[in-house]
C-alpha cells in the first residue's frame, strides 16, 4: 500500500518546528544543537520525498540531501568543538550566558 | 650645460640626508658633510655660469640668450596650460647662481665655528640645505609657477630657520611673523600669476618676456578699475616680491627676523632670499617695459620711500644687527629704485644693470657685514651696541673686514658698492634730479648709520672686559670673512655690463664723474660726521635708550610705529570686528549643526541600543516572527 505525500510532508513539518520551537526555547547549547540537526533532517526528508514523488526519473533531491547530510556532519563536528571551548572559558554551557557580543 | 641640474640636486639630496640622519651624526660630521656638497655644488655653479658667459652657444650677434637646459611637463592641465620644472639658463640667473652658492658656502663654512655645539646642529646643516636647494631652483625656474614653488619654498625654509631657536619666544613669533607677512604678499604674487597666464595662456618666462609684449596682447584694452589688465598683473606680482624683499609696508618682518642665528641672517636675509623680489621684477622686466611701462615708476617711487624710511631708522637702532636689517632693506629698496627707473636696451637700460649688480655686490658686502657682526655677537655675547666699544684691539681681522665692508656699503672708491651704487645713481639722474637728489641723500645716511655701527662696535669707550676678554673668532669663522672681504675689494672692477644687462647686449660701463663726485662728497661728509660723533664717544649709550632723547628719537627707534599700527589693526579691528563675528558664527551655526547630527545621533543610539542583547535565542524568535509575519502578508495578498 502507498503513503501518500502528504503523510511525509506533515512529518517534515512536524518536524521542522519541533526543532525550530526546540531552537527557541532550549536553554542548553547542545540541545540547541540537536534542534538545528531536526530543523535540517526535515528539509533532508522534503527532498527526498519530491524526489520520490514527483520526479522519480532524476536523481537531483538524494544527491542534495547527501551533500547536505555531509554539510551537516562538518558543521556540527565545528559547532561541538566551540561549545567544548564554550565550556572550557565559563565552565558551563547555557545559552543566556553567552552574550559577549551585545552592544 | 647638461650638468647644470646637479646644482639643484645636490643640495636636496643633502637635505634629505642630513635631514634623515640627523639622530645618527655625530659631533660636527653634519656640517662637513653639508660643506663638502656646497663647495661642490658652488663649483657645479661656477662651472655653469663661466660656460654660459664664455661659450659661443649662449649668443646670438653678441646678444645673450636664454637657454633652456631642462625642461619637464610636471603638471598637465590643459593643453597648452602645463607647469613645467626646469632649468632656464640666462645671466641673471647665472648671476645669481654664483652669488647664492658663494655666499651659501660661505655661511656654510662659517657656521662650523658659529654653531659650534648648538643643539641642533644636524637640523641647522639640514635646513641650510634646503635653503640653498629652494633658493637655486628659484633663480633657475623656467616658468613663473616653478618659481612661485620654490618661492614658497625659501620661505619655508627662512621661517624654519628663523625658528631655528624654537625654545625662545622671540623667535617663534619672529618666524610666524615673516611667514605670515610674506604668505600675504604671495597671495598677491598669486593672483597676479593668474592673472598675466590667463591673458598669456602660458606660465613659461620664454613665452611672457617674448619681445614686444605679444603674451599680453590678447589684454589690450582690458581694463579694470582705470588700469589695464597688464598693469594690475604686474603690479599684483611686484607686491609678492615687496613682500619677500621687505618694501614698505610689507617689511615689518624683516627686522625681527634676525631672531634666527646671524648665519642664516647673513645667507636669507641679507644676500639671497629677500632679493628674490628684485630679482623677481627683474625677471619679468621686458613684460614690464612692454605691457605696462606706467608701472615702473611707481615701483621705483616704492623702493626710494622705502629705502629713506629704512636709512632714517637705522640710524636710531641699538642692535647691531637690527641696524643691519634696516640697512638691508635700504639697499633692496636701490635696487628697487634702479629697476623702476631703467628703460630696455643700451644705455636706457643703466638701471637695469646697475640694480643686478647692487645686488651682487650687496649680497657680498652684506653677507660681510652680517658674518662680522656674528663673529662680534660670537666675541662677546649681545647684540646690543652698549655692550661693545674698542673691540679693534681683541679682534683684528674681524675689524679690518668690517671696515672694508662699511666702506663699500658707504659707496668709497674702490670698494665694490661705490660702482654699483654709482651707476645706480647715474640711473636716477637721468630718471629725475629728484629722485638723484633723494638717492644720494639716502646714500649719505646709508654712510652715516654704517659708520655709528662701526665706531661703536670697534672704537668709542672701550668695552668692559674685567670678566670675560673678547676673543678673535676661529679660523673656520674669519676665513669666510676675509674670502668675502676680496670679493668686496674686487668685484667692482668686473666689467659687470658685459655680462648683465637688460637686453642682453654688451653695455660698455663709464663711470658718470659728475655723479660720482657728488656721491663720494656727500659719502665723505657722512662719515666725517659719524667720525666726530661717536668714534671718541666717551659715555656709553644709556641702558634704556629711550631716556632724555627727542620725540623723533623715540619714533624712529620704535620703527615709526608700523608695528604698532599693523597690531592695532590686526587685533582692534580684524579680531575684533570680523574674526570674531566669523568665529561665533563657526561655532555656533557651523559646528552646532554638526554638533547637533552627532548628538541626535547619540541619543537615538542609546535608545535603540536594548535591541542587540547578545542572546542568540531572542534574535532567532524574532526572525522566525519576522518569516511568519511576511508569509501571513503574502497569502493575505
Amino acid at each position: 500500500m502507498d503513503i501518500p505525500m502528504q503523510c511525509y510532508l506533515l512529518v517534515a513539518a512536524v518536524m521542522f518546528f519541533c526543532g525550530i520551537y526546540g531552537f527557541i526555547t532550549r536553554r542548553n547549547v547542545l540541545a540547541m544543537l540537536i534542534s538545528l540537526e531536526l530543523i535540517l533532517n526535515a528539509v533532508n526528508v522534503n527532498f527526498v520525498v519530491f524526489n520520490r514523488f514527483l520526479y522519480p526519473e532524476a536523481l537531483e533531491g538524494y544527491f542534495f540531501t547527501l551533500f547536505s547530510i555531509g554539510v551537516a556532519a562538518g558543521e556540527t563536528a565545528v559547532a561541538i568543538a566551540i561549545i567544548i571551548n564554550i565550556y572550557r572559558n565559563i565552565k558551563n554551557i547555557k545559552v543566556e550566558n553567552l552574550d559577549n557580543m551585545k552592544f | 650645460m647638461e650638468y647644470s641640474i646637479f646644482v639643484l640636486l645636490l643640495p636636496m639630496m643633502m637635505f634629505l640626508f642630513i635631514g634623515l640622519l640627523q639622530g645618527k651624526l655625530k659631533g660636527q660630521s653634519a656640517g662637513i658633510i653639508g660643506t663638502i656638497s656646497m663647495s661642490l655644488t658652488t663649483i657645479i655653479a661656477y662651472a655653469v655660469a663661466f660656460d654660459y658667459f664664455f661659450s659661443p652657444e649662449s649668443k646670438i650677434d653678441g646678444i645673450y640668450q636664454k637657454i633652456v637646459e631642462y625642461n619637464w611637463v610636471w603638471l598637465q592641465l590643459t593643453e597648452n596650460l602645463h607647469i613645467d620644472l626646469g632649468v632656464l639658463l640666462d645671466p641673471i640667473s647665472c648671476m645669481m647662481l654664483v652669488v647664492i652658492t658663494t655666499v651659501s658656502l660661505m655661511v656654510h663654512i662659517y657656521s662650523l665655528g658659529y654653531m659650534h655645539g648648538e643643539r641642533g646642529f644636524a637640523r641647522y646643516y639640514a635646513f641650510l640645505s634646503l635653503f640653498s636647494f629652494s633658493m637655486l631652483g628659484l633663480v633657475v625656474a623656467t616658468n613663473i609657477f616653478q618659481m612661485y614653488i620654490f618661492w614658497e619654498l625659501v620661505g619655508v625654509s627662512s621661517y624654519l630657520l628663523i625658528g631655528f631657536y624654537y625654545t625662545k619666544p622671540a623667535a617663534i613669533a619672529a618666524s610666524k611673523k615673516a611667514f605670515i607677512v610674506t604668505r600675504f604678499a604671495d597671495l598677491g604674487f598669486l593672483i597676479g600669476i593668474l592673472v598675466l597666464s590667463f591673458y598669456a595662456q602660458s606660465f613659461s618666462f620664454t613665452d611672457l618676456t617674448a619681445p614686444g609684449g605679444v603674451a599680453l596682447s590678447s589684454a589690450a584694452g582690458v581694463s579694470f578699475l582705470g588700469a589695464s589688465a597688464a598693469a594690475w598683473g604686474l603690479s599684483l606680482i611686484f607686491v609678492g616680491g615687496a613682500g619677500k624683499s621687505a618694501m614698505f609696508p610689507l617689511h615689518i618682518w624683516l627686522p625681527d627676523a634676525m631672531e634666527g642665528p646671524t648665519p642664516v641672517s647673513a645667507l636669507i636675509h641679507a644676500a639671497t632670499m629677500v632679493v628674490a623680489g628684485v630679482y623677481l621684477v627683474a625677471r619679468m622686466f621686458p613684460l614690464y617695459i612692454d605691457a605696462a611701462p606706467e608701472v615702473l615708476p611707481g615701483i621705483a617711487y616704492v623702493g626710494a620711500f622705502t629705502s629713506l624710511f629704512a636709512a632714517v631708522i637705522a640710524c636710531f637702532q641699538s642692535d647691531i644687527k637690527r641696524v643691519l636689517a634696516f640697512s638691508t632693506i635700504s639697499q633692496i629698496g636701490f635696487m628697487i629704485v634702479a629697476l623702476g627707473v631703467s628703460g630696455m636696451g643700451g644705455h636706457d637700460g643703466l638701471g637695469y644693470m646697475a640694480g643686478m649688480w647692487h645686488l651682487f655686490t650687496h649680497a657680498m658686502f652684506k653677507a660681510l657685514l652680517f658674518l662680522g657682526a656674528g663673529a662680534v655677537i660670537h666675541a662677546v655675547h649681545s647684540n646690543e651696541m652698549a655692550e661693545m666699544g674698542g673691540l679693534r684691539k681683541y679682534m683684528p681681522i674681524t675689524h679690518i673686514t668690517f671696515l672694508i665692508a662699511c666702506l663699500a656699503i658707504a659707496g668709497i672708491p674702490p670698494f665694490s658698492g661705490f660702482f654699483s651704487k654709482d651707476e645706480i645713481l647715474s640711473a636716477c639722474w637721468e630718471f629725475s634730479p629728484v629722485m638723484f637728489a633723494l638717492m644720494a641723500g639716502i646714500a649719505g645716511l646709508t654712510a652715516f648709520y654704517m659708520f655709528r655701527l662701526y665706531y661703536r662696535i670697534f672704537w668709542s669707550t672701550p668695552t668692559d672686559v674685567s670678566h670675560h676678554t673678547p676673543h678673535e673668532a676661529p679660523a673656520v669663522m674669519y676665513l669666510p670673512l676675509i674670502f668675502l672681504a676680496l670679493v668686496t675689494l674686487v668685484a667692482g672692477f668686473i666689467p659687470f655690463g658685459d655680462f648683465v644687462t637688460s637686453d642682453g647686449a654688451v653695455y660698455h660701463i663709464h663711470i658718470n664723474w659728475t655723479v660720482a663726485t657728488i656721491s663720494i662728497v656727500v659719502a665723505v661728509v657722512a662719515i666725517a660726521i659719524a667720525t666726530v660723533k661717536y668714534m671718541k664717544e666717551k659715555s656709553k649709550a644709556p641702558q634704556n635708550p629711550l631716556n632724555n632723547v627727542g620725540a623723533f628719537y623715540r619714533a624712529a627707534y620704535r620703527r615709526f610705529y608700523i608695528d604698532e599700527v599693523y597690531m592695532f589693526v590686526t587685533h582692534k579691528i580684524i579680531f575684533a570686528y570680523i574674526s570674531r563675528p566669523i568665529k561665533w558664527f563657526d561655532r555656533q551655526v557651523v559646528d552646532g549643526f554638526m554638533n547637533f547630527l552627532a548628538w541626535g545621533a547619540n541619543a537615538l543610539a542609546a535608545r535603540i541600543k536594548g535591541f542587540q542583547s547578545g542572546q542568540v535565542q531572542q534574535y532567532a524568535y524574532v526572525f522566525v516572527l519576522g518569516v511568519i509575519i511576511l508569509i501571513v502578508i503574502a497569502l493575505a495578498l
